[in-house]
């Protein structure tokens, strides 16, 4: 929602929407834009520009997942207190009414409800295992790796963020797709994460044309797994099929939910076994 | 005193054969040919197809068994869905009853279930008796218990169960993974249409009749042989909620893709490539033990093997001399025998891609050994089989060769060897030889497996999650992790 020209002659100065690619924003590699809503221009996501974005995430997974379980935390809270701050540019961008300013409210506090539960996790989810035999034996959780993140179109902000944040919360990199006709507040989202002491690469936002990206995404080999909760029937099948070329976890939980179990659709449980012994 | 200290020496070098000990077979019964098990009862087929199974140690045949077909199959699910409504109805704990039956019955039965495995797969009678059988009933065990402890598995949710579960099972451990299978599906409270592998389906034969043996109520358990066309008739019908294959990646693959947008429940465990690293300061001659461990148990037909040996430079050289020394020691022959180490490949064309591979490892430029070794005339064989001089791109250090050979690699820095390790699609196992915790810690974060062993290897145990990162696949088996593929959380 660009302003006008206000009354009092003041020339706004507009700001121009990028891509966030590997802790940079970018304009799309292809030079393309779109115009969503006719107006402001956004850029048009390239294959390339996917590609570079699993580079970009998969360049960041070992930094983010060896953070402390704390650092983790202190980061999606760091990733709330910015988005509080910056409460009114997104109440308008999603249109001003009392269900925007509810939205930004329910964004916040998925943020900081997941930010709450990375140092906890291992504890309701891992444990340790009593085999028979003078082994000691523990399972954790761990992040699967690189996720594409389809969020839905609507609830724009909170939607995407209930999605973010509990790949996030596991330790994994991310790919999210800005929902096509309704990009700004994932890009907006973007400025938010890159001001919260996120490592760069560790969340990436293309937006663009749904048709020209999904297919790179879900068949990514170096994608481990995708997040469909923003997909059509149709989409899921297609991304399904694809998602077999390297066993890719493909994530279809109900779009709404939170919960540590959306955390761990995103993880993998390692067991390791150790001797007992003198 | 002298004498006799000389007399000490002399015999500590003499070196013993042994005597023939083969298991006896004479209280195994196996029919000529068998139908199918289907709404409680052996059923006779609709399929006209029949094919032989074999015992791969002799190439005799030990009966006949149905290739399941369209009709078949379909009669199997609507068996299992019928039986649903009244078992996942049923008060827990009386579900949890049945199937501590059966595990006690497995216990019962063990010597039977051990000679029948060892006699259709080819596995040692050691490995057959003292892990696949012991584990399989305690599998059963374990489950039998969560039957009624369900809600607390799972904080915060209430489980139900899916519905009937499609389950393929491989040939390496026939009875294991048809107990890691139905264990958890039926203490969650689905039913279950089971298809053993093409090579070895005679465990679950007689596991049908174990069932019928705990009087467990009709339908809940269908087992339909065939090979791979069966397999994909069980995974593909519309009724079946829930789909779980342990294979090969490639053909876990093939089932991802044609389970594509029908909303079944999927879980897969996949093939390995694991790499076993020893570090300068592992106690070598235990290392030697868990390396051959790891690579030769089950004539290395097993997902999570060694399959490549991560050595640290400095050690390369003792360690793999005692490596080799080792290998001549290992007797191959007579899977009945007791004393036998490797016992026979499980199939012809399972030979066939061994000695291809192999092959391709010579051709490529690795340098084989082998010990001395006399191969049976009749029968699958080959014998333990070492690669050094090895590099990663290899097709012997990067695919699965699913039999007793072993890539040696080397490596000069912990980073180096985890670099090395992670080098692979796959991500089933991994083990970690050395004396230091730090290490072995350090180590256990980085490698993407899921399963690490330190200091130890291919151990197994029903409270003991198991399954892959990458493309060895998704979903655990085992543990309380291994509830959650059989149950939605509400």
């Amino acid at each position: 929602m660009p302003a006008k020209s206000g009354a009092n002659g003041r020339v706004d100065v507009r700001k121009t929407y990028k891509l966030f690619i590997g802790g940079e924003f970018v304009r799309s590699e292809s030079g393309r834009a779109y115009r969503f809503d006719g107006n402001v221009n956004v850029p048009r996501g390239s294959r390339k520009d996917l590609r570079d974005a699993v580079r970009g995430a998969r360049g960041a997974v070992a930094g983010w997942a060896a953070r402390t379980a704390m650092n983790r935390g202190q980061i999606l809270y760091r990733a709330a207190e910015m988005l509080d701050g910056r409460r009114a540019q997104f109440i308008q961008l999603l249109g001003s009414g009392r269900g925007a300013l509810k939205e930004v409210d329910d964004a916040v506090e998925a943020l900081v409800w997941y930010a709450g539960w990375t140092d906890k996790l291992a504890q309701v989810i891992g444990g340790t295992n009593p085999v028979s035999g003078p082994y000691f034996n523990f399972t954790i959780p761990e992040p699967t790796g690189v996720v594409g993140v389809v969020a839905p179109e609507e609830p724009a902000l909170v939607g995407l963020v209930r999605r973010v944040a509990p790949a996030l919360c596991g330790g994994n990199t991310l790919v999210v797709l800005a929902p096509e006709v309704n990009p700004l507040p994932a890009l907006t989202l973007a400025e938010v994460l890159a001001t919260s002491d996120l490592p760069a690469g560790v969340v990436n936002v293309i937006s663009g044309f749904r048709k020209e990206l999904l297919p790179w995404l879900a068949s990514h080999m170096d994608v481990n797994a995708i997040d469909v909760a923003g997909c059509t029937e149709d989409e899921v099948t297609e991304i399904e099929k694809a998602a077999a070329d390297n066993v890719k976890r493909v994530v279809k939980l109900a779009p709404g939910e939170m919960s540590p179990y959306l955390i761990t659709a995103f993880m993998e449980m390692k067991t390791v076994w150790h001797p007992v012994g003198v | 005193m002298a004498i006799a200290k000389r007399g000490a020496a002399d015999l500590a070098k003499q070196t013993f054969e042994y005597a023939p000990a083969p298991e006896s077979i004479d209280h195994v019964k196996i029919e000529p040919r068998y139908g199918l098990f289907i709404g409680g009862k052996m059923v006779a087929a609709h399929s006209k197809k029949r094919f032989p199974t074999i015992n791969p140690a002799t190439e005799q045949k030990l009966s006949e068994v149905v290739e399941a077909d369209e009709v078949d199959v379909d009669r199997a699910v609507r068996a299992a869905d019928k039986a649903f409504d009244s078992w996942s109805a049923m008060a827990p704990s009386r579900r949890a009853r049945y199937i501590f039956r059966i595990s006690r019955i497995l216990q019962e039965r063990a010597r039977e279930l051990a000679v029948v495995e060892t006699m259709d797969g080819g596995k040692p009678i050691k490995e057959s008796r003292d892990v696949d059988i012991p584990l399989a009933a305690a599998h059963f065990f374990y489950y039998a218990g969560w039957a009624d402890k369900l809600e607390w598995a799972f904080p915060n949710r209430k489980p139900r169960p899916l519905g009937v579960a499609g389950q393929v099972i491989p040939w390496n451990f026939p009875l294991l993974m048809l107990a890691w299978k139905i264990a958890p599906a039926l203490a969650a409270g689905n039913t279950v249409v089971l298809k053993p592998a093409e090579t070895t389906p005679l465990s679950a034969l007689l596991f049908a009749d174990i069932c019928m043996q705990a009087e467990l109520p009709p339908g809940v358990v269908n087992i339909v042989t065939g090979g791979g066309k069966t397999g994909s008739l069980v995974v593909t019908h519309p009724a079946v909620k829930k789909v779980a294959f342990t294979g090969s990646t490639e053909v876990g693959k093939l089932i991802q893709r044609a389970l594509a947008g029908t909303g079944k429940r999927l879980t897969l465990e996949l093939g390995g490539k694991a790499a076993n690293i020893v570090f300068d300061d592992a106690p070598l001659d235990a290392a030697v033990e868990g390396i051959v461990n790891g690579i030769y148990f089950n004539q290395g037909h097993v997902c999570c093997a060694g399959s490549r040996l991560l050595v640290q430079e400095s050690i390369a050289e003792p360690l793999l001399e005692k490596l080799k020394l080792r290998l001549g020691t290992l007797r191959l022959g007579d899977p009945l025998d007791k004393n036998t180490d490797i016992g026979a490949i499980n199939s012809k064309a399972q030979l066939e891609k061994i000695e291809e591979l192999v092959e391709s490892g010579i051709e490529e430029g690795a340098e084989i050994f082998q010990p001395e070794c006399k191969l049976p005339e009749r029968g699958y064989w080959f014998p333990p089989t070492l690669f050094t001089n090895v590099s990663q791109s290899y097709r012997i250090a990067r695919e699965e060769i699913f039999g007793p050979v072993l890539s040696v690699l080397t490596f000069r820095t912990p980073a180096e060897a985890v670099e090395k390790a992670n080098n692979t699609p796959y991500g089933l196992s991994a083990g970690v030889w050395t004396d230091k915790g730090s290490r072995i810690l350090w180590m256990a974060e980085r490698m993407r497996a899921g399963v690490v062993w330190a200091n130890t290897f291919n151990r197994f145990d029903p409270t003991s999650p198991f399954g892959g990162y990458k493309e060895s696949g998704f979903g655990r088996e085992g543990g309380r992790h291994g509830l959650l593929p059989y149950l939605e959380l509400v």
